[in-house]
């Protein structure tokens, strides 16, 4: 069981206020806060190994490059891989533009990529960029009634054509899960690769690529209690080997010569090119040992078990719209009656509740949200139903009156 | 300026009557106003502007699209105070404007219904709201001056 009074202690920003209230930090699917081992990790870093990786023939650098594969080897075991197909990169967004770069390169034209209604940019621009460059055609799952991905729908817009699907294991509006493992066998069948992007699922929920058996899988430490400007590259080996990296330079390569012939490395590393941010990728080694430690069943079955408190209450409040009570992660997206949402987040931020306020893609507010903007609550195992009382009483309180009276 | 301009209620009236009724809300999409699109800001209001300048005197401002009460109010406001003023007159009324949101001295008997807006500062956030439409003029003023030239 969690002691979540024990678990707020180790983070310090929970004791701030905003507003003259206690924080109540709803914003956890942009970012979340971190816990004191992870603010230790990156400053001991600073402190007591302060140097380069991959470089030197000292003691110090000797430490750094020990920690820092320790990293990898902490990120394989928790999602399942091997260390050599972990690459470290800059976050969600680098890790799925490597993929659509490197794997770009062997699609033609006429193929076809599979995206769906409600994915985030960061997983689609960057194949609507190979799809310009290579004349793929790009196709999306259309959603049910609901806004959730089924394996019906997969299955009405797979066909031979496709060759790479890119879908995100939660999508970040939502918050559905999608069945990755049966639609990866479904698109392996066809000879398509699947990349996964599992900013909003890594952070929530046990995942591990070999179970599920996704080609490439890309997410964030900063969404995972870890520092920001750090992020993993998931691919097999295989794949990542025959990929070619986006950047070129410092240690990525082995040797090369003024004649133009240059000789990577092995993957993981022809990936990583330049300094990395040590720091960043020690503090996420605390991150997921913090994680660990705790559990992602657990994690998964508390954030579960406070979502449905949540809904519970907020499905009696009469001035609320709920778009996806039914999520399986933490998101709430809901707006108050006859509020735009951005007056709305501004009130709650009166009220010391920190969460977003965001449009959509037009496709799928237009026809199934039906509506131009909404307000997103996002929870994490750091989150207390004593917080959710609050917020329920804020929502009721969230009237247009109340909205404008925080500008007086 | 008299002391109902000071009061939260009557202020608060103020933009929810820009906001439910905003005035001059709907495109004339001809081809002889100049036009811009505001929606590349972080905050999430996309609106059209459009405005007819002609000898040095802005004959009509026009707005539409979707955003909170801030950025509706402040753009109805503002093209009801802009409308038939003298560019000079309207910087001098925008230079106000933009005074009075950071918090500086300014001159209340020029931007009439826009002190509704005084304090709404207090949302830091929000500021960008209250200027989207203000700032769609001044870029169309600027164009328009650099034409004549």
């Amino acid at each position: 069981m969690m002691n979540v009074e024990k678990i707020r202690k180790d983070f310090k920003m929970l004791e701030n206020t905003m507003q003259g209230h206690d924080l109540i930090y709803f914003d956890n699917a942009a970012t979340s806060l971190k816990p004191k081992s992870v603010v230790d990790a990156v400053v001991n870093y600073y402190e007591h190994l302060g140097v380069n990786c991959h470089r030197g023939d000292y003691d110090l650098s000797f430490q750094v490059d020990s920690a820092y594969e320790n990293a990898r080897k902490g990120v394989a075991e928790f999602i399942g891989a091997e260390e050599k197909e972990i690459v470290f990169t800059s976050g969600t967004s680098a890790s799925l533009n490597q993929i659509a770069y490197g794997y770009g390169k062997f699609l033609n034209q006429g193929d076809v990529i599979l995206s769906c209604e409600a994915e985030h940019a960061s997983s689609v621009l960057p194949w609507m960029k190979v799809a310009e460059e290579k004349g793929c055609g790009i196709q999306y799952v259309p959603l049910d009634d609901e806004g959730r991905i089924t394996l019906e729908n997969f299955k009405k817009v797979l066909n031979d054509q496709v060759k790479v699907i890119a879908l995100a294991h939660v999508t970040n509006v939502l918050g559905y899960e999608i069945p990755v493992k049966e639609i990866c066998a479904l698109a392996h069948e066809k000879g398509a690769v699947c990349v996964i992007d599992m900013a909003q699922s890594a952070p929530h929920m046990k995942v591990n690529v070999k179970d599920l058996d996704c080609d490439f899988a890309a997410f964030s430490s900063h969404k995972m209690i870890g520092p920001t400007g750090v992020g993993v590259l998931y691919g097999k080996y295989d794949l990542l080997q025959k990929m070619e990296p986006f950047m070129l330079g410092g240690g990525s390569n082995a040797r090369f010569d003024m004649c133009g012939n240059i000789l990577l490395k092995d993957a993981p590393y022809k990936y990583e090119t330049g300094t990395p941010p040590i720091e960043g990728v020690l503090g996420f080694h605390a991150a997921i040992q913090y994680l660990s430690e705790i559990g992602m069943e657990n994690i998964h079955a508390y954030e579960k078990e406070l979502h449905d408190y949540a809904i519970e209450k907020l499905s009696k409040l009469d001035n609320l719209i709920l778009y996806n009570p039914h999520a399986d992660t933490g998101i709430i997206t809901f707006n108050v009656k006859d509020v735009f949402a951005q007056d709305a987040a501004s009130y709650f931020n009166t009220q010391g509740i920190a969460l977003r306020a965001g449009q959509h893609c037009a496709k799928l507010l237009i026809d199934k949200l039906k509506t131009s903007a909404t307000l997103r609550a996002s929870l994490y195992f750091y989150n207390t139903k004593e917080e959710i009382d609050t917020f329920v009483e804020a929502c009721k309180n969230a009237t247009i009156e109340n909205c404008l009276n925080v500008f007086f | 300026m008299s002391d109902l301009m000071q009061d939260p209620m009557i202020l608060r009236q103020i933009i929810m009557d820009h906001y439910e009724y905003p005035r001059n809300h709907e495109l004339t999409h001809d081809e002889n106003y100049m036009t811009r699109h505001m929606a590349s800001d972080s905050c999430i209001d996309d609106i059209h502007v459009e405005s007819k300048i002609s000898n040095d005197i802005i004959e009509d401002i026009r707005f539409d699209g979707v955003a909170c009460t801030i950025a509706t109010a402040s753009t109805s406001i503002m093209s009801e105070l802009l409308k038939g003023k003298t560019l000079k007159e309207a910087h001098v009324i925008i230079d106000n404007y933009h005074a009075m949101i950071d918090g500086k001295e300014y001159d209340e008997d020029l931007l009439e219904e826009a002190v509704a807006l005084h304090s709404v500062g207090k949302q830091a956030n929000r500021i960008k709201c209250a200027t989207i439409g203000w700032k769609a003029m001044e870029e169309m003023i600027a164009e328009s001056e650099n034409h004549g030239k």
